[in-house]
């Protein structure tokens, strides 16, 4: 069957295909968003980009709270009498249309009167007349072309964020410096003695010295401080060699123009500065629509709806107190412990214990924060606060507060500990053999070898190295928090992976038929029984049964809990739980499993099994001979003779782990020296992400949320796990190989300093050179690593 | 007074005046998004094009 793709969203039209003025259109959500921007003149939408659009959800009175004055202050960012300018997060901004439409949202709504997207964060910033528009009506209208802002309680604290831009001001700062002096220190590279340059030299000189104060104080105070903190603790880290060569620079220099011994080295400082934050820039790229940082709060609501005496009110999640009654509507989240009251609760776990069927609960069951109700509305009664739930519990354990680069020595670190003794015993040597040949040189040589070997390049190697490296792996779809991820990543020995939704797809599953054989009429029945029925378990088996043709049933009833049953000419069929169809003999099966029972005779059952991702085995496979793999599952013991099959036999199996135990497990191991490797999703791991020394979180769309993780991998690039660790092996290695290169500069840079002989043009010949060298040699080799990945 | 001093004073001024546009550009937020304006200049044209079909539908409805 040839199915219409959508005009509006792009999805095929497989159920009902709704035709206007020619356009098909897959649901009425996406023909009224047609409509409504076809009316206000915008279908330049639809030039832009093909299909661009999201499906309308259905929000009636889910932004309730939006009314309320309280929860708009905490939200918007500007607010007076007249106007209130409120950033958004929508989650489905992804093309130029995207950006035109909420660009132009004016034309909509002309109380609107400015909206900006920032693609790269996937926001808009909308000042809007509070007059004549609210917020819960932008809201409304973004969700009804199909652009439902994201609000969650993560929003409700932070309000306005401010960007640290400090780098980027440091780097102006160090950039214009440096080119200004580079320009003022020219004449005196060459022409040394001439009248002319004579007169004028002082001037030029003080003037380079003024440009290099705000260099020293302002672009270099974060070296300062580094190094100073590293004395502290007694940690020779690269920036004690780095500051000690800045101050040295500045003194000297400043102590020769003022007795006027020589020119200084004012343009090797700045031009030093300048090349240090360039690499420093360079490795801070980050993802700004990725958060690596999120806990609970991203996922829960701001407000839910109470019911006090019959009245339904929203209230801010913080504010629920023991003994409230809440109403929880379809699809939303759980924001407390409680007790089901009424309705009809099928509870989805999945986020906090990974469990992937949801559970059905009567009333005077207890309810966990953290479950999303799928079915109809409920009421319940809060029995503890926020805070003090299950689930916001995990977020007080001391994983989440402890930084994990604290404790790390890096490479960087490692190898200056050893340079940074050695500088300083050839400077107290070189000093020491000066005192008794001349000693009027000795200082002039100390300080003289204390700049020379000022470990420019060999700071920079890191930075590019990595910084160049993820921004590979980020096109590869593998996005990493920062460079030290990289590093520790080269070190893991032990994989642990969660089951559900890591290495099982979320989407599909398999099923396999046992039982009698279905004849032609059965098989046709059973699919055309399913078609009617919106369970996910029958709209999973009715797109893996092949075609038949379509009949029309006699009747169709659909028991709700229980089954379906329908009846075509003489034929009737039973399709659901196993007491449903009449199967008696059920055993301790833990899979999911749909019966069949045809005119009351029992036929089969199809049972469920987890999909498990592409190349799962190979992946294993490969990755046996390096590392201990562990599969760590908060699941049933449902897979297990599935997994054994398809893992090698030295995979530790485990299941039925609670969010605490896999973190307990990870902490184990790590006493013994093991370095964890966590690769997981959902809330029910970011206990064990935190605690690992590397977290990765799988993730289908990497624009819906992830725990908080060290890195964010896209679930098409799962089975390239290997090939991702192993590049950043290659990175050590690169990076040990230009330690070797800068080293190199360094010791002819010491021959001259040592011997007496170093001019300024020396020093500013050689520094950069070594610099730049190091940038494209980094470069170039982690270019060579990134074609070699898939 | 030399003209060295005239020259290197208006050229310090110069520098100093591209280095707090810089400030001023970063301050104003321009190098926090680097994508979203690089598309949006290419939408001036589509605003003008659907300005153009909206007068064209006027006319037609006024003549009708």
């Amino acid at each position: 069957m040839d199915y219409k793709v959508c005009y509006h969203c792009g999805d095929n039209c497989t159920e009902t295909t709704i035709i206007l003025e020619d356009k098909p259109f897959c649901c009425q959500g996406c023909k009224t968003v047609y409509e409504i921007l076809s009316e206000s003149d915008l279908t330049c939408y639809y030039d832009l980009q093909s299909s661009p659009g999201a499906i309308p959800k259905e929000i009636e009175g889910k932004y309730d709270f939006l009314s309320q004055e309280k929860i708009i202050e905490k939200l918007v960012e500007f607010s007076d009498d007249k106007t209130q300018i409120v950033t958004l997060y929508i989650p489905h901004i992804h093309c130029s249309s995207c950006i035109w439409i909420l660009e132009n949202l004016n034309k909509l709504n002309t109380a609107i009167t400015l909206s900006q997207v920032n693609f790269g964060k996937k926001t808009v910033r909308v000042s809007y007349n509070t007059e004549a528009f609210s917020l819960k009506q932008l809201v409304l209208l973004l969700s009804s072309v199909g652009y439902e802002p994201y609000i969650s309680l993560d929003d409700y604290e932070t309000g306005q964020e401010n960007v640290n831009r400090s780098l980027i001001y440091k780097l102006g700062v160090a950039g214009f410096a440096f080119g200004n002096v580079m320009f003022l220190s020219f004449p005196e590279y060459f022409e040394v003695n001439e009248f002319w340059l004579e007169q004028y030299k002082h001037v030029f000189r003080w003037v380079m010295f003024a440009f290099s104060l705000p260099v020293v104080f302002y672009a270099a105070q974060d070296y300062f401080v580094s190094a100073y903190k590293a004395i502290k603790t007694k940690i020779l880290n690269i920036d004690i060699p780095i500051a000690l060569g800045i101050v040295v620079l500045f003194i000297r220099s400043t102590a020769e123009i003022a007795l006027d011994l020589g020119s200084g080295f004012f343009d090797s400082l700045t031009g030093l500065v300048f090349f240090l934050l360039l690499g420093k820039f360079f490795q801070q790229k980050t993802y700004s629509f990725l958060s690596f940082e999120r806990d609970y709060k991203s996922y829960f609501p701001i407000a839910i709806t109470k019911i006090t005496n019959g009245l339904e009110t929203p209230v801010q999640v913080y504010d629920i107190q023991k003994g409230d009654r809440l109403l929880i509507r379809n699809q939303e989240l759980i924001p407390v412990d409680g007790i089901l009251i009424n309705g009809n609760a099928k509870i989805d776990y999945s986020f906090v214990t990974g469990e992937s069927e949801a559970v059905k609960k009567q009333s005077g069951d207890k309810l966990f924060a953290g479950g999303k109700q799928t079915s109809g509305v409920i009421e319940m009664e809060a029995i503890k606060s926020v805070e003090q739930s299950y689930l916001t519990q995990l977020w007080s354990n001391d994983v989440f507060n402890k930084n994990k680069e604290d404790g790390f020595t890096t490479l960087t670190n490692a190898i200056s500990k050893r340079f940074t003794i050695a500088v300083l015993s050839i400077a107290f040597i070189a000093t020491i053999v000066w005192l008794f040949l001349d000693s009027s040189k000795a200082l002039n040589v100390f300080t003289a070898v204390l700049i020379i070997a000022c470990p420019c390049a060999i700071a920079l190697s890191a930075p590019f190295t990595f910084g160049n490296l993820l921004r590979i792996l980020g096109k590869k779809k593998f996005y990493l928090k920062n460079a030290s991820v990289l590093e520790q990543l080269a070190h893991v020995d032990t994989l642990i992976f969660d089951k559900t939704g890591t290495i099982t797809s979320n989407k599909k599953s398999d099923a396999q038929y046992e039982g009698l054989p279905l004849n032609q009429t059965e098989e046709t029945l059973l699919k055309n029984t399913l078609r009617g029925s919106n369970h996910p378990l029958s709209r999973s088996l009715y797109d893996i049964l092949k075609e038949n043709a379509i009949v029309t049933l006699d009747s169709f009833e659909e028991h709700l809990g229980q089954g379906i049953e329908a009846t075509h000419n003489t034929n009737h069929i039973k399709i659901g739980s196993a007491k449903f169809v009449g199967f008696k003999t059920e055993t301790a099966i833990l899979n999911t499993a749909v019966h069949i029972s045809t005119n009351d005779s029992y036929k089969g059952k199809f049972t469920f099994y987890n999909s498990y991702r592409k190349g799962l085995s190979k992946l294993f496979n490969t990755l046996k001979k390096h590392y201990d793999l562990v599969i760590l599952s908060g699941d049933n013991e449902g897979e297990l003779e599935n997994l054994k099959k398809l893992l090698p036999a030295k995979t530790k199996l485990l299941f039925n782990q609670k969010p605490d135990d896999k973190l307990e497990y990870i902490k184990y191991h790590q006493s013994e020296g093991a370095k964890v490797l966590m690769v997981g999703d959902g809330l029910n791991d970011a206990g064990a992400l935190a605690q690992s020394n590397v977290g990765i979180a799988i993730s289908e769309n990497v624009n819906v949320f992830s725990p908080a993780c060290d890195a964010i991998l896209d679930a098409s690039k799962f089975n390239q796990l290997d090939q991702y660790i192993k590049a950043s092996k290659s990175a050590i290695k690169i990076i040990k190989w230009s330690f070797v290169l800068s080293f190199c500069y360094n010791v002819v840079g010491l021959y001259f300093a040592v011997t007496g002989q170093l001019a300024p043009v020396i020093a500013a010949i050689l520094m950069p050179l070594s610099s730049i060298s190091i940038v494209v040699f980094t470069t170039l080799a982690t270019n060579l690593i990134g074609r070699r990945l898939q | 007074m030399s003209v060295i001093y005239i020259l290197l004073t208006v050229s310090v001024i110069v520098a100093i005046g591209f280095f707090a546009a810089f400030i001023l550009a970063v301050k104003n937020g321009q190098f926090d998004d680097g994508y979203t304006p690089s598309v949006r200049m290419l939408f001036d044209d589509e605003l003008v094009k659907s300005k153009h079909t909206l007068t064209k539908n006027n006319k037609k409805t006024n003549h009708n």
